[in-house]
Parts: C-alpha cells; sequence; structure tokens
C-alpha cells in the first residue's frame, strides 16, 4: 500500500469511493486534479470529516500539515479553506476545501487537530475568514492594530500605514502611506521576434515564445 | 590561495610611529598625544555590534563572525545586550511590527553607538520596498552611519562596511557626539 506511484493512486481511489459512501452528507464532491485527491466538504461538517479521515482505520489522515485561505473575489462566496492531510501510516495526501465568505463561519477543527489552533488564526489575519469555537482567534502575523486582511485580492499592495521615528515625540509613529515612485509592473516578455522562431518556420511548424506577438504588434501584421 | 583578507594591521607608517613611541617611552618615560585621538584609536579597535540579525543577512553577518573571515582580529566581538554594545548592524528586512522593538534596543544601547544599515532591504525595504508589511529603510527609525549594499552582502562587504565605519570614527569621532 506505500510502494509505487501507481499504488498509491489506487489506494486513493479506494479511499475516494469509501468517502463518498460513508461521508455521503458531509461531502459535496470528490475529484482527482493531477491524481491528487480533492475533496469538497460542506461548510458546517469540516471537524467531522477531518476526524473521520483521521481516524478511520484505512485512512489515518493523522497530520494536518496545513490550513491556508484562498480568494475567488468573482464567486459569491469568495474563500476557500484548504486543509492539506497526510498519512504517515499509508504515505498518502489528502486535500479537503470548503467554501465561505466573509460573514459565513467555518467550523474550527482544532479539536481534531490542535495543529489546526495556529494556521487557523493565520487564515483569519490574512483573509478575514472567521472560525467558530476557535479558542483564541487573533491575529498573529500582522502588526499590532492592523487594518483589513493583505491576503485579500482587493487589499492594496502597499497597505495604508507606514512607519517612521518621531523625533519630537521620542517614538515610532504611524502614517499614510506615501510612495515616492507608484509600484511598476515590468513585462519581462522579450519583445522581439526570436531565433528559436526563425527556425520552427524554417522546419515550417510555428512555434510561439511568450512575447513573440509583440515583435509583430502594431505593423498590421 | 582561495581569499584575499582585507588589507589591515600595521603597515610602514604604523610601524615608524610604534618606534617613535617607545623611542620616546624609553627616553622620557612618557608619550603625548592627543586624547580624542587615543579614544578614537580605542572606539574603533573594539567596537561590539549587538547580535540583532533579522533575516537572511543574518547568515552573512554570522560568516563574517566565525573562523574564515573572524571578526575578532578587529577586535569586533558580537555582544547579545544592547547595554553593552557600541554598533548595531541591522542585518536584514525591518517589518512595521519589529519597528518600535528596533528603536527602543537603539536608545537602550549607551553613547556613543553607531548603525550600519546591512543589506537591501534594511537600506530601503529592497525586495518589499512596495508591502504593506515592511519599513522603506531602517533610515526611518534609526540614524545610519553606514549603508552596506547587496542582497544579502557577502562577509566580505559587511567587513569593508565595518571599516568604514573605523575610519569614520577615526575622522569625526570626538569626546562628546
Amino acid at each position: 500500500m506505500t510502494g509505487t506511484v501507481t499504488e498509491r493512486l489506487d489506494s486513493l481511489r479506494d479511499i475516494a469511493a469509501r468517502l463518498e459512501s460513508e461521508l455521503e452528507d458531509e461531502v459535496i464532491r470528490v475529484s482527482f486534479e493531477k491524481d491528487e485527491l480533492v475533496v469538497l466538504a460542506v461548510r458546517s461538517t469540516v471537524p467531522q470529516v477531518l476526524s473521520f479521515l483521521k481516524e478511520d482505520a484505512a485512512c489515518l489522515f493523522e497530520q494536518l500539515v496545513d490550513v491556508c485561505g484562498v480568494d475567488y473575489p468573482e464567486r459569491e462566496e469568495r474563500f476557500e479553506v484548504v486543509y492539506n492531510l497526510l498519512s504517515m501510516r499509508y504515505n498518502l495526501r489528502i486535500r479537503v476545501k470548503v467554501h465561505a465568505s466573509e460573514d459565513t463561519p467555518v467550523p474550527s477543527v482544532v479539536s481534531v487537530f490542535p495543529s489546526a489552533n495556529w494556521f487557523e488564526r493565520e487564515t483569519f489575519d490574512m483573509y478575514g475568514v472567521i472560525f467558530s469555537d476557535h479558542p483564541d482567534l487573533r491575529r498573529i502575523l500582522t502588526d499590532y492594530g492592523f487594518e483589513g486582511h493583505p491576503q485579500r485580492k482587493d487589499f492594496p499592495l502597499s497597505g495604508f500605514k507606514e512607519i517612521r521615528y518621531d523625533e519630537e515625540l521620542g517614538r515610532v509613529v504611524y502614517q499614510p502611506v506615501r510612495l515616492v515612485q507608484d509600484f511598476r509592473d515590468f513585462d519581462f516578455a522579450s519583445p522581439w521576434e526570436s531565433m528559436d522562431d526563425q527556425v520552427a518556420r524554417a522546419r515550417g511548424c510555428a512555434a510561439q515564445l511568450p512575447g513573440d506577438e509583440k515583435a509583430t504588434e502594431g505593423k498590421g501584421a | 590561495m582561495g581569499m584575499n583578507p582585507p588589507a589591515h594591521g600595521p603597515g610602514p607608517a604604523d610601524e615608524i610611529a610604534l618606534q617613535a613611541a617607545s623611542g620616546a617611552l624609553r627616553d622620557k618615560g612618557f608619550v603625548l598625544a592627543n586624547v580624542d585621538k587615543v579614544v578614537n584609536w580605542a572606539r574603533s579597535g573594539s567596537m561590539w555590534p549587538l547580535t540583532f540579525g533579522l533575516a537572511c543577512c543574518a547568515m552573512e553577518m554570522m560568516h563574517s563572525a566565525v573562523s574564515r573571515y573572524d571578526l575578532d582580529r578587529f577586535g569586533i566581538v558580537f555582544f547579545p545586550s544592547p547595554r553593552s554594545a557600541d554598533v548595531m548592524i541591522v542585518a536584514g528586512t525591518l517589518t512595521n511590527k519589529m519597528a518600535p522593538a528596533l528603536r527602543r534596543v537603539y536608545d537602550q544601547m549607551p553613547e556613543p553607538k553607531w548603525v550600519i544599515s546591512m543589506g537591501s532591504c534594511a537600506n530601503g525595504g529592497g525586495y518589499y520596498h512596495y508591502s504593506y508589511s515592511v519599513v522603506r529603510g531602517c533610515d526611518r527609525v534609526v540614524p545610519v552611519d553606514v549603508y552596506v549594499p547587496g542582497c544579502p552582502p557577502t562577509p566580505e562587504a559587511l567587513i569593508y562596511g565595518i571599516l568604514q565605519l573605523q575610519k569614520k570614527i577615526r575622522r569625526t569621532g570626538t569626546l562628546y557626539r
């Protein structure tokens, strides 16, 4: 059960089938993405799903590797909370996802995996996802008194406040961000026709490299 | 020969001065010198930097301290308390959250004190210049004497910066700063 890639894929398929039958109400979708097992769970039942994965004799995903968030601003429930699990017993990994919005709390899984404590704090800090029943849901990474959730897509790159030592007040003070030069997003793709392209044309097949299209741009070609 | 240590140590000019001084000491029993020059010589010859590593620059700072580059030979010994330190090497990314702590540690250092800003992040934010959480240069929080460029600077670069600071102390240092 631990050996080759195909053997591991087979055991993941077994687990997928088992999840679909055992956790019918708790799981929305079980799918494979690039040979990795991904489970979309019902938000309110995450702790049950994770404790099943942890304790079931055929799964034994006993290690919570990571909890993180993803922001999809176009979705109605914009956040996705992702739990990555590892089974040391079977050498398998699984990913559990739930959807959430700013005001729909995700039940905390600290009771199942104590290591989720700081992971969930980090997800809360970075995305503003609320975890209900979390023992200590505070910010963990950002500055004291920080406002906003920096990993959200609508958070400005440079934030709102910057810091400076004030000689008169004798302490570090906050002030609104003032940049001498705005952030520039450079385009590093080559604007010239590439050698490879000419070689490819000589061989009769058109290979395009990123940026090649800019060589003919504005020439009406 | 894998490396060329920076030129340092007594040269011919020092040798002549030393012989003059020891000759005077033998003949007269005393030596005359400018007090502030002696003080500057002493200060620049035993700068104790505060162990204050913030990021990957701290690795290069450690490398400059251990056997290969051996900062001890300049009288430079890293000291883990601001109360006895003369120099603060800001080695790494200074974040908003760390800035008040950095300033407090700087305030706790006794005068005279100097600051070396090590690496792009400490010099001006570097890679994180546009970040929401990083101070765009540690000179916004503490006064900086020497800026060492690099990402991270090599131990040689840091030692060069330290030697520049020694020169600066010898050139500008006074009894009252």
